[in-house]
């Protein structure tokens, strides 16, 4: 039973030292640190002196090894443009980047299995093609054209809602969060709409495929043959059977919204990951950017496998194989 | 006539339609009647695309849109089905009409434990609480035969055999004791020992709780075991009706009569297999010419070295291990299994699914390595140690024909492009033209119009299809074919045209076939030698006659003993 959950940590785990390598090549090769760090007119010597400092001229797997050493007690190392240590600034936008990515993802997937349902039950009906018809709208708009749309109207026009920040919020010492505030919670609607919509359809669309799929399967006519209600049959039943690949798909949905909520971040000046990446891109910020590369890594890894075991939760197919 | 009141289930001049897009209407079903008293079993017999299906799911409510009762009425238990609702008053599908569906593999849902699909019925139609349905779901399990029922109520689907499955879902569908039980090929997926035991439960169910049991099926041979009256029908069309042994021994219509003279027979070897209409005399002869310019004809006798010999073949199969460098679990499909095949003769390889019988077919063909042992086609090793490579005339010499011919040709080539590759991949034609006419009179040979290499694979029959594909085993002008399961999936009339085609192929070309199959008439019908095999080992190989006749080991017995066939019929078993 732990064999499986074993496996897919020590895939994890291979994983994340190639991904640590990229990081590690990145920081080493992409530019030189020394030519970044030293005063413009350093001597020669002055620079030697701080590649020695720096560990710069030991053998490449030695410094590779220091690298992952440092990088597992924490340090990523100093940003270039803030002086401040990687780490602390990656801790202080990560609640951002994560409270926004939660509205999300709850927004798409509260809409978009009901949705994805009523199209499957009724796909001849007017609401069913409705919905087809503007979720074709949503997965074809790029996000900064929603989102720019969606400040024009609510925020300028109407004026109903904050069109960037991230509002007032409670700082509860590791966290600050805006779920507590009014405005916190007024300002996550907007970028939280606008993050939502692509998944949504998504959701939307592979929950409706599927479902026809499994309707039209034997063991749901098995279930007819034997006259249990309707209701139970589409929502008890099959839904369950529906919403298999649902859980990978919103898994890593999951993942490549925080790694790549940086459209929605730098539209509305969110205060997260992506406008943190998006700033040390310009600067050339090489430690945030290899500790960015690690962080999203890093992420995707537990993703995929808090995912494989909710699989063997959902299908006891996949559970042990003993029985 | 009966009165409707005394009947489980009384039909009367049925007619079903679909209407199609262009405006008309397709009749399914036409002028169908049927009665079926409580406790007896009324077996609704014919070929795909007759109808029979479409008067089961009528009656369970579950017809297909857009189809719709035109005319005609069904009583359920004496109450009038109202088309419109698709149910009778007072008539609760699932308490008083049971279901049993042909796959069980697919008609339970793999997410849930058997216990809950049990129960949910008896929840909702019998308002039992959770325990009390929990106790029947355990008595129902009992009932049906499962061994083990404590542990099986919180098992899921995948943890049980195909068996154990129909056994699960006939106790769903007793779970609300339904006075009338609908079985759509309820044994078709499962091998003759289970289907001898299903069908003995569904006796049972007859003779003991008086359940009616509308029993839908293509095998004649199930029919004369369990079935009390039988209804024939062709096209839609009801074409004999009456008690099974009447209509088994003294069929009347045309069809019926066809019908039951294209099934194969076990007890004895018939030259050609009667066949329904269709190929006309002169036809077959044209097709025979034809088949006889296509492979040169080598001389059989002149042979003396076996064509191919297995010897020791082991194969394993492994799953992978989860942790690196663990082994994983190693099943051993076939197990030290020895055998030649002479030049010239079919030879027959018999068992019931999973015994390894295709293992052999994939080894023999190159699909998959032995573990241990070789494979020699004349002489030379072609699989296992020191095995030549495949290439070029050895590989060219030995094809292969499968199982179910709606895979097995690409549905994105024409015909012509599909049956032309193996002849150019292989030179035997100088130029394209050549590869053409070569095209042309293949298919000519098996019996279809040249015309049909214009076409895609969709277009044709499943029988067509499996012509197709004999034609294009026949295109590399191969010395051995392996044909696995050729005319399993195929209505008994097109399976005798299927079988005679390879055996006039056999006898105008000389060509010698590996014959795999669970099906044991058609074994006899088609094999000289016969082997065959239970869980990878072989336990008896014979001459055909004698393996048949005077069968040596207790399982080759034993399997002769439970397939269904023509010569055994109920109502006549009983008065001896």
């Amino acid at each position: 039973m732990l064999k499986v959950p074993l496996s897919r940590l020590g895939q994890a785990a291979l994983v994340m030292l190639v991904v640590s390598a990229v990081s590690f090549v990145m920081f080493r090769y992409v530019g030189d640190p020394v030519a970044t760090m030293s005063r413009e007119n350093a001597s020669i010597e002055e620079k030697a002196e701080l590649r020695r400092s720096l560990g710069l001229d030991q053998p490449l797997l030695v410094q590779y090894g220091r690298f992952l050493t440092r990088t597992l007690s924490g340090d990523l190392g100093i940003s270039y443009r803030n002086q401040r240590p990687v780490t602390q600034l990656i801790a202080e936008r990560l609640p951002a980047t994560l409270e926004l990515v939660i509205v999300a993802t709850i927004l798409s997937l509260a809409i978009g299995i009901p949705l994805g349902v009523l199209c499957a039950l009724k796909p001849g009906g007017i609401a069913a093609r409705l919905v087809q018809a503007v979720s074709l709208i949503g997965i074809s708009t790029p996000t900064f054209v929603t989102g720019i749309v969606l400040i024009l109207v609510f925020a300028v026009s109407l004026g109903w809602l904050p069109s960037f920040g991230r509002g007032q919020v409670v700082d509860l010492g590791w966290w600050s969060t805006g779920f507590l505030t009014i405005s916190g919670l007024k300002s996550l609607i907007l970028p939280g709409v606008t993050l939502a919509l692509y998944q949504l359809t998504l959701i939307m669309r592979l929950v409706r495929a599927e479902m026809i799929d499994v309707l039209s399967s034997d063991y749901i006519r098995f279930a007819k043959a034997r006259g249990l209600p309707t209701h139970y049959i589409h929502f008890r039943l099959a839904l369950r059977n529906a919403l298999m690949p649902v859980i990978t798909v919103t898994g890593l949905q999951i993942g490549s919204l925080i790694a790549f909520a940086i459209v929605t971040e730098t539209v509305f000046q969110w205060p997260g990951m992506g406008l943190l990446f998006i700033q040390a891109v310009s600067f050339v910020d090489i430690p945030v950017m290899a500790a960015y590369l690690l962080f999203v890594g890093l992420l995707f890894v537990l993703i995929n496998t808090v995912v494989d075991i909710l699989y063997a939760v959902v299908d006891p197919r996949l559970r042990a194989r003993s029985a | 006539m009966i009165a409707p009141s005394a009947s489980v289930l009384a039909i009367d001049r049925l007619r079903v339609e679909y209407p199609l897009a262009n405006g008309t209407t397709f009749t399914a079903v036409e002028n169908a009647s049927l009665t079926i008293q409580p406790g007896e079993i009324h077996a609704l017999v014919g070929e795909s695309g007759a109808g029979k299906t479409t008067i089961g799911n009528t009656v369970m409510g579950l017809l297909e849109t857009p189809g719709r009762i035109a005319a005609g009425s069904i009583h359920i238990d004496g109450k009038e089905f109202d088309p419109v609702k698709g149910s009778a008053a007072g008539i609760v599908l699932g308490r008083d009409v049971g279901a049993i569906f042909q796959d069980p593999m697919t008609s339970l849902n793999p997410l849930f434990t058997i216990g809950s699909q049990l129960m949910e019925a008896m929840r909702f139609h019998l308002k039992l609480d959770r325990i009390a349905a929990a106790a029947r779901a355990l008595e129902l399990l009992e009932s049906v035969g499962i061994p083990e029922p404590r542990r099986r109520l919180k098992a899921y689907p995948h943890q049980l055999s195909g068996g154990q499955r129909q056994r699960v879902v006939i106790a769903a569908a007793l779970s609300c004791n339904p006075k009338l039980l609908v079985a759509d090929e309820p044994t078709t997926a499962l091998d003759v020992s289970v289907q001898a035991q299903i069908l003995k439960l569904l006796r049972d169910l007859g003779d003991k709780r008086g359940i009616g049991i509308l029993l839908v099926t293509h095998n004649m041979g199930v029919v004369a075991q369990i079935a009390d009256r039988v209804t024939i029908m062709h096209r839609g069309q009801v074409v004999e009706s009456g008690a099974t042994e009447e209509v088994l021994r003294r069929p009347k219509a045309p069809y019926a009569r066809a019908l039951i003279g294209a099934v194969p027979r076990i007890d004895q070897r018939l030259d050609r297999f009667p066949v329904l209409g269709a190929e006309g005399k002169g036809r077959a002869e044209e097709a025979r010419a034809e088949l006889r310019t296509i492979a040169e004809r080598s001389d059989p006798s002149a042979d003396v070295e076996p064509i191919l010999s297995v010897e020791n073949l082991c194969v394993d199969y492994t799953t992978t291990g989860w942790l690196p460098g663990s082994r994983g679990h190693r099943f051993r499909a076939v197990k030290e299994v020895s055998f030649t095949i002479r030049s010239g003769e079919v030879f027959g390889l018999v068992g019931e699914s999973g015994c390894g019988k295709t293992t052999i077919a994939n080894v023999v063909s190159g699909l998959i390595k032995p573990t241990s042992g070789r494979v020699l086609y004349r002489g030379q090793t072609i699989a296992g140690e020191g095995a030549t490579r495949r290439i070029g005339p050895l590989r060219q010499a030995i094809q292969m024909i499968f199982q179910d011919p709606y895979s097995s040709l690409n549905s994105r080539m024409r015909i012509g492009l599909i049956l032309s590759e193996p002849i150019l991949y292989y030179r035997l034609a100088n130029s394209r033209a050549e590869a053409e006419s070569d095209v042309a009179r293949l298919i000519e040979a098996v019996g279809l119009e040249s015309e049909a290499g214009q076409r895609f694979p969709h277009a044709f029959s499943g029988g067509q299809r499996q012509r197709l594909s004999i034609a294009r085993a026949l295109g590399a002008r191969p010395k051995l074919i392996v044909c696995d399961e050729p005319t399993s999936s195929l209505d008994v009339s097109v399976q005798a045209q299927i079988l005679n085609l390879l055996k006039d192929l056999r006898d105008a070309t000389g060509l010698t076939l590996l014959l795999i199959s669970h099906d044991l008439a058609v074994v006899r019908q088609m094999c000289d030698r016969v082997a065959v095999m239970r869980q990878g080992q072989l336990l008896e190989e014979a001459d055909a006659a004698t393996l048949f006749d005077d069968p040596k080991h207790p399982y080759t017995k034993e399997l002769l003993s439970l397939v269904p066939t023509l010569d055994r019929i109920r109502g006549e078993t009983q008065a001896a």
